[in-house]
């Protein structure tokens, strides 16, 4: 099938599009693809590698190429209720949970709106939802904040929640808007005909067409809010710790162990959903195709 | 007809979500950086605080250092991010795994990437251990600064880390969404690779490596923790010297500070549309 596909190679396999488009590999074509695929894995990998070793140094000076006292330290402080480093995966995992079910709730409608339908102003319409990716979203932030002083919205999870929702909708609109339009009204028209109502045509016929894509969108919006780090540190006001703000104090070099340790717990279950989702990122070209219609 | 009725129910939700509250957070920013501040007792309207900033020259060293880094890191990372994808539509051996690899950096933190990349380049740091290792250093001073750094080399390696899959895989979906059939003709038609990738393959991918270019130079251009963490403290970017008086306990500075973000946004947004007028009529 595609580059994209991670599926194993005994999985079934689909017709190879490109296989007669690129050329023959030549000594050179070939040369240069090792060349590449090894600096991706290289550029790719370096750095995690990095993180895993340090995590379990116990002594690693200079200029030594591994540590030479290995252990669990780091580890046992991540741990620890101290490191909060619990409490923040959770606060994290809350969320970022929360965030994409906002995100699905007030981005699907639009998206479908302006996947499937003209109207006046739909250009207009598109810009203003678009202005998040364009404006920075800390100038706004900071204006935010002080109206969430007012309302009382700072140092809770609805009021992050909401700030982080700012960023999320562009993305998860362009994603859903796209798989809206290739996908079309047709089907839902016959099922309708042949009777149908409006729940099961939504169960039945559209929900099963845009589910890779709306897993796609939801990762993003999930993989969002999880980076966030200055938008919760203004809003949460440094009481509401989430990962990025744990791990924060230890990257300006207190323990590069711990920094490591923190990093990974950080990353983990952001792998874990690249891995449930890779299958249909690859399914659906027209989810990561919406980026591409800014 | 009934749709029509719809719309304004299915796009309300997201539009209040960004007019009310992202526009209400920009428009109280904008009051304040006009001098309108309650809170302290200012109430007069006032361009003072624009104009103190935009003659500070530090303030233009740290536009143009913003400027700098958002733009090398998108030039380099669309060319690298295209060069990738053509190689990762291929099939070979190995060629899923490539492209499973390709993905991780998508999901991970920013804040990740740049621990990783401090551990791996400060003059302490992996890559100088072993260069030490094989000889070609002998103290950790011998190791090029890569971090705090003027040039900003940390920052646009970790922002690259990050974006440069990015683009690849809208790229790849681009390219997998079209299929063969237009290579394929060309192909009949005589055209050799540098013809059919210039004539064919470019001006289909062009959109979407624009599109996803203006998405990676508003996040670089606005991003707050990776040049705070990797950056020198002097110049600092734009978005590092805002935040810093924002949070200032002498509220006093906070006007200014609004000023330097609302400049900031207003400069964004103008080199956007700017970059996507010219890049639109390049392509066409």
């Amino acid at each position: 099938m595609t580059a994209l596909d991670t599926r194993p190679p005994d999985a079934e396999t689909q017709p190879e599009v490109f296989e007669d488009v690129t050329d023959p590999p030549s000594l050179i074509g070939r040369w240069t693809r090792r060349v590449a695929i090894t600096s991706i894995v290289v550029f790719v990998g370096l750095p995690i590698f990095t993180l895993l070793i340090w995590s379990f140094a116990f002594r690693w000076n200079f200029p030594d190429l591994l540590p030479s006292e290995w252990g669990n330290r780091a580890w046992a402080y991540v741990a620890s209720d101290s490191s909060r480093t619990f409490e923040g995966l959770w606060n994290s995992t809350k969320l970022a949970v929360l965030v994409t079910i906002m995100a699905i709730v007030v981005g699907l409608p639009a998206s479908r709106a302006l996947g499937q339908h003209d109207f006046r102003g739909k250009s207009t319409v598109e810009w203003l939802l678009m202005m998040p990716i364009i404006v920075p979203t800390l100038v706004a932030t900071m204006g935010i904040h002080q109206i969430f002083i007012r309302m009382r919205l700072t140092e809770t999870l609805f009021g992050v929640a909401l700030v982080h929702l700012i960023p999320a909708i562009p993305y998860f609109v362009l994603v859903m808007a796209s798989v809206f339009a290739n996908y079309g009204t047709a089907l839902e028209e016959t099922a309708q005909s042949l009777g149908a109502n409006k729940i099961q045509v939504f169960r039945y016929v559209t929900l099963p067409a845009i589910s890779s894509g709306l897993l796609v969108a939801s990762m993003f919006t999930f993989l969002i809010s999880w980076g966030q780090y200055v938008t919760t540190l203004l809003i949460g006001g440094g009481t509401f710790v989430t990962l990025p703000l744990v791990l924060f104090p230890f990257l300006s070099g207190a323990s590069h162990s711990n920094a490591a340790a923190i990093s990974l717990v950080f990353v983990a279950p952001a792998i874990i959903v690249l891995i449930l989702t890779s299958r249909q990122l690859g399914r659906d070209s027209s989810a990561m195709g919406g980026f591409g219609k800014l | 007809m009934k749709d029509i009725l719809r719309l304004p129910f299915m796009l309300g939700p997201a539009l209040g979500i960004v007019v009310l509250l992202f526009g209400g957070g920009l428009v109280v920013g904008l009051g304040q950086s006009l001098g309108y501040f309650p809170a302290i007792g200012l109430r007069d309207f006032t361009f003072e605080h624009y104009a103190s900033v935009l003659t500070d020259s530090n303030f233009l060293r740290s536009l143009w250092l913003t400027f700098r880094i958002a733009t090398v890191t998108t030039i380099l990372s669309s060319v690298i991010a295209v060069g990738l994808a053509l190689v990762l539509r291929q099939k070979f051996a190995g060629s899923r795994l490539s492209s499973f690899i390709f993905q991780i950096p998508l999901p991970v933190p920013h804040l990740v990437a740049a621990s990783g990349i401090i551990l791996l380049i400060t003059q302490s740091g992996l890559i100088a251990r072993f260069g030490t290792a094989v000889g070609i250093l002998d103290t950790p001073a011998d190791f090029p600064a890569l971090v705090f750094d003027r040039a900003g080399i940390a920052i646009i390696l970790t922002f690259l880390w990050k974006e440069v899959p990015f683009i690849g895989l809208v790229v790849l979906a681009i390219l997998q969404s079209v299929g063969p059939q237009f290579e394929e003709q060309a192909r009949t038609l005589g055209a050799n690779a540098r013809q059919r990738f210039f004539s064919v393959l470019l001006p289909l991918i062009m959109p979407g490596v624009l599109s996803t270019s203006i998405i990676v130079f508003a996040f670089t251009f606005a991003n707050y923790e990776i040049p705070l963490l990797l950056g020198t403290r002097f110049p600092a970017t734009l978005p590092v010297i805002a935040f810093r008086g924002y949070q200032d306990p002498d509220l006093a500075l906070r006007p200014e500070a609004m000023a330097v973000s609302i400049v900031l946004a207003v400069v964004a947004v103008l080199l956007l549309v700017a970059y996507r007028r010219l890049a639109r009529y390049a392509v066409k």
